[in-house]
């Protein structure tokens, strides 16, 4: 024992003398897997009932939990998908099923989720998650399995960097404060902007740093810039100093159950400047908790339900006919994704992996009922974003706005 | 002596061959490395909160707080340590070595919050002790939803995944013997008393306040340690892994197991953990799909209700405070 205290801090000498920088090389980092041969386990399916005859899609969604809405709309899109692909004959000859798992909306029940589905039940294709967070916590798993993965509505650009079997068929964050930033200089022609962000929320934050950097490269003004944390109630201090700012319009990326609220108190105070927001304002909620405060204002999104697009009006009504609701912008992203993931699997030479993967990388052109989808180097889709403006009660297509 | 001597590392040396061939064994099985180091994670918080929560009688509702403290440290060393390695060592062993400086680190540091919240407020007596531990853990949330280099809400990723399953299941073992050596010894007894009558153990002597707070660093320690271990197999820490809802499933646990019951908090750790999953196993078996897949929500209320069984059948918990090796002990002494 008397030598411990000595011998502890040679060996911590040691160590700190003796440590490097690590030679980059494929061996350590999260995409370890990826040469050599394909994940242990992922040999020919097991005989389970009917695997034969079917493909499976794996899919991990939240559909409990505080996002459950989220989920179920994303199920039912791509539920519709394949059932439509089963009617049309399947691919390559065999019908395909989808394999739902429920992760509460928690990252490491999607990681538990994901786990399962790529070892237990060998699926070819992983559709999922909502969150960005859960759909970070499932991304290196299929990349390290070489399973191709596709999130139907994962914004953060982190997501797609985990490696080259992510891929999304949203857009991005940083592109959604673009699309507004250029709304409202060039069809608003707005000079001086206020932003109300959300600082407990990425999303939020993502959002008002693009908008606040392209806003004022086109020549417009922020003059001011003001916090609240998700979930709060009242937000009257904050817009008592925008409102001194004298701004021509407040953009507030937040989720739908703040937007409502910040909307009735900015008219309680006077405010009658337009707000301006992003895709988390979408729901039927937002009508509820926010009333006639939100009249004129605007907000982008993915896809409207105007759109005269015969294939969109086809998915509304197929919808409606299948579910009894209308379709949100998750249900029509979660029905692209499906719909690209079986678009790849029909054209790749056979159901591996690696295959569907290059056929994936290459979508271009692909016509999905949230916008054209072509796929960028970094697996991100390059595709228009949309304007809705809030009157009466209503959504109403505004606008396109290209990248 | 030399049989004292032994006594301490005896168990160590049994352990390591055993979880060694565990290792091998379970190599090429993902989803089993998973679960069981998901199994493993709850194991060693279950087991820790029975020090405060059974063994002392304290009522500790701040444990995910600790699992954060641990998760967030030790996890934001290791992702800064990703690119360095020990020169004269071969990459996994070096990567071994940091993320067992993370254990001990994220240990630690959840241990010295432990002695910040625990020596004032264990002071006091009766519920003071739940609210403090509650408040501390939803603090934790906060600091971490607020820091840039957490990650805020989104979380950490990107945490090399280093984590093995001997690695955890030694922890496990270390917990457990830890655990059992506390409770064998003099240190147990006086946290015994303390638990039955705290005035009463005050006027025999017992230093209440130390050997609350000891406990209370001790277990903080450990739900450090499961929180970096968790942070080097789940892909992703955020905030929402470790609410009030996360620290009530761990006093879930020992509860149900038995209050004061080491065994019984392993046993129902492992059962609580994996019966969701088990749930998904046999609902999945089922021959239409579709049922299966409505079946899967309600694994949750089906959860609920055997919980609510449990405690209206054996309102002690499965164990009560018996453990399992008081069996083995009391033989011999029956024979003499």
């Amino acid at each position: 024992m008397r030598f411990s205290l000595p011998l502890s801090i040679l060996c911590s000498a040691l160590a700190v003398a003796a440590c490097e920088k690590k030679v980059a090389g494929p061996d350590h980092d999260q995409s370890g897997g990826v040469q050599g041969d394909p994940a242990p386990g992922n040999d020919p399916p097991p005989p389970a009932p009917g695997a034969d005859d079917t493909i499976l899609i794996g899919e991990v969604g939240s559909l409990t939990g505080s996002e459950a809405s989220f989920g179920i709309s994303t199920r039912n899109g791509i539920e519709l998908a394949v059932n439509e692909a089963n009617l049309a004959g399947g691919v390559k000859g065999k019908k395909l099923a989808v394999r739902v798992y429920d992760d509460q909306g928690k990252p490491e029940e999607a990681a538990n989720a994901v786990t399962r589905l790529i070892s237990q039940d060998k699926v070819k294709v992983i559709l999922g998650e909502v969150a960005s967070s859960n759909s970070l916590a499932m991304a290196p798993k299929a990349q390290a399995a070489q399973v191709p993965m596709i999130t139907p509505s994962s914004t953060n650009p982190k997501v797609t960097e985990v490696g080259d079997y992510i891929f999304r068929v949203c857009f991005i964050d940083p592109f959604q404060g673009f699309v507004m930033a250029k709304f409202a200089r060039e069809n608003l022609k707005l000079n001086n902007v206020a932003i109300l962000k959300d600082n407990k929320s990425d999303y939020s934050l993502g959002l008002s740093e693009v908008f606040n950097a392209k806003f004022a490269e086109m020549g417009g003004k922020i003059v001011s810039t003001e916090a609240y944390s998700k979930g709060d109630t009242d937000f009257r201090a904050q817009l008592t100093t925008i409102k001194g700012s004298k701004p021509e319009a407040i953009y507030v990326p937040g989720y739908y159950t703040d937007v409502g609220l910040i909307a009735r108190q900015a008219r309680e105070l006077g405010i009658k400047a337009p707000l301006l927001g992003g895709d988390g304002w979408e729901s039927e909620k937002l009508f509820e908790l926010g009333g006639s405060a939100l009249d004129g204002s605007y907000f982008s999104n993915h896809y409207s339900a105007d759109d005269p697009n015969p294939k969109v009006q086809k998915f509304i009504a197929d919808y409606e006919k299948a579910y009894g609701a209308r379709p949100d912008s998750l249900a029509a992203l979660g029905y692209d994704a499906a719909k690209v993931a079986i678009d790849a699997m029909q054209k790749a030479t056979d159901l591996s992996g690696p295959a569907i993967k290059e056929v994936l990388a290459k979508t271009t052109g692909f016509e999905g009922v949230a916008g054209k989808i072509t796929l960028d180097a970094q697996r991100n889709p390059v595709k228009p974003a949309i304007v809705l403006q809030i009157a009466d009660g209503k959504f109403k297509y505004l606008t396109t706005v290209n990248p | 002596m030399s049989k004292d001597a032994l006594k301490g590392p005896l168990p160590v040396i049994l352990a390591l061959p055993v979880l060694a061939l565990l290792q091998v064994t379970l190599q090429d099985h993902d989803f089993l490395i998973y679960l069981t180091s998901l199994v493993g994670v709850n194991v060693i918080l279950a087991v820790s909160l029975n020090i405060v929560n059974g063994m002392t009688g304290q009522f500790s509702i701040g444990h995910a707080g600790f699992m954060a403290v641990g998760a967030y440290s030790g996890g934001k060393l290791s992702l800064e340590m990703k690119d360095y390695a020990l020169s004269f060592l071969p990459h996994v062993v070096s990567d071994q070595i940091s993320f067992m400086l993370a254990i001990l680190v994220g240990g630690a540091a959840a241990a010295l919050c432990g002695f910040i919240v625990g020596l004032p407020s264990l002071r006091l007596k009766g519920d003071y002790l739940a609210i403090v531990t509650l408040g501390f853990g939803e603090i934790i949330r906060v600091i971490v939803q607020n820091t840039e280099a957490f990650g805020r809400a989104l979380g950490l990723s990107g945490i090399p995944q280093s984590s093995s399953l001997a690695m955890i299941l030694f922890w496990v073992f270390l917990t457990l013997l830890v655990a059992k050596r506390i409770a064998d010894s003099s240190h147990g007894r006086s946290l015994w008393a303390i638990r039955e009558d705290e005035i009463a153990a005050e006027a025999m002597g017992v230093n209440t306040t130390g050997y609350k707070v000891r406990a209370f660093v001790i277990s903080a320690f450990f739900a450090g340690v499961a929180g970096v271990l968790f942070a080097h197999f789940v892909p992703i820490i955020n905030p929402g892994s470790f609410t009030f809802v996360k620290s009530m499933e761990v006093v879930v646990m020992i509860v149900a197991g038995g209050l004061g019951s080491t065994t019984g908090s392993v046993v129902a750790a492992v059962f609580l953990t994996l019966l969701p999953e088990g749930l998904r196993s046999a609902f999945s078996r089922l021959d239409d799909p579709s049922l299966a897949q409505k079946v899967d929500q309600i694994r949750m209320p089906i959860y609920g209700l055997l919980l609510v069984a449990i405690m209206l059948l054996r309102p002690q918990g499965i164990f009560g405070t018996h453990e399992i090796w008081d069996r083995w002990k009391k033989k011999p002494k029956g024979a003499t």
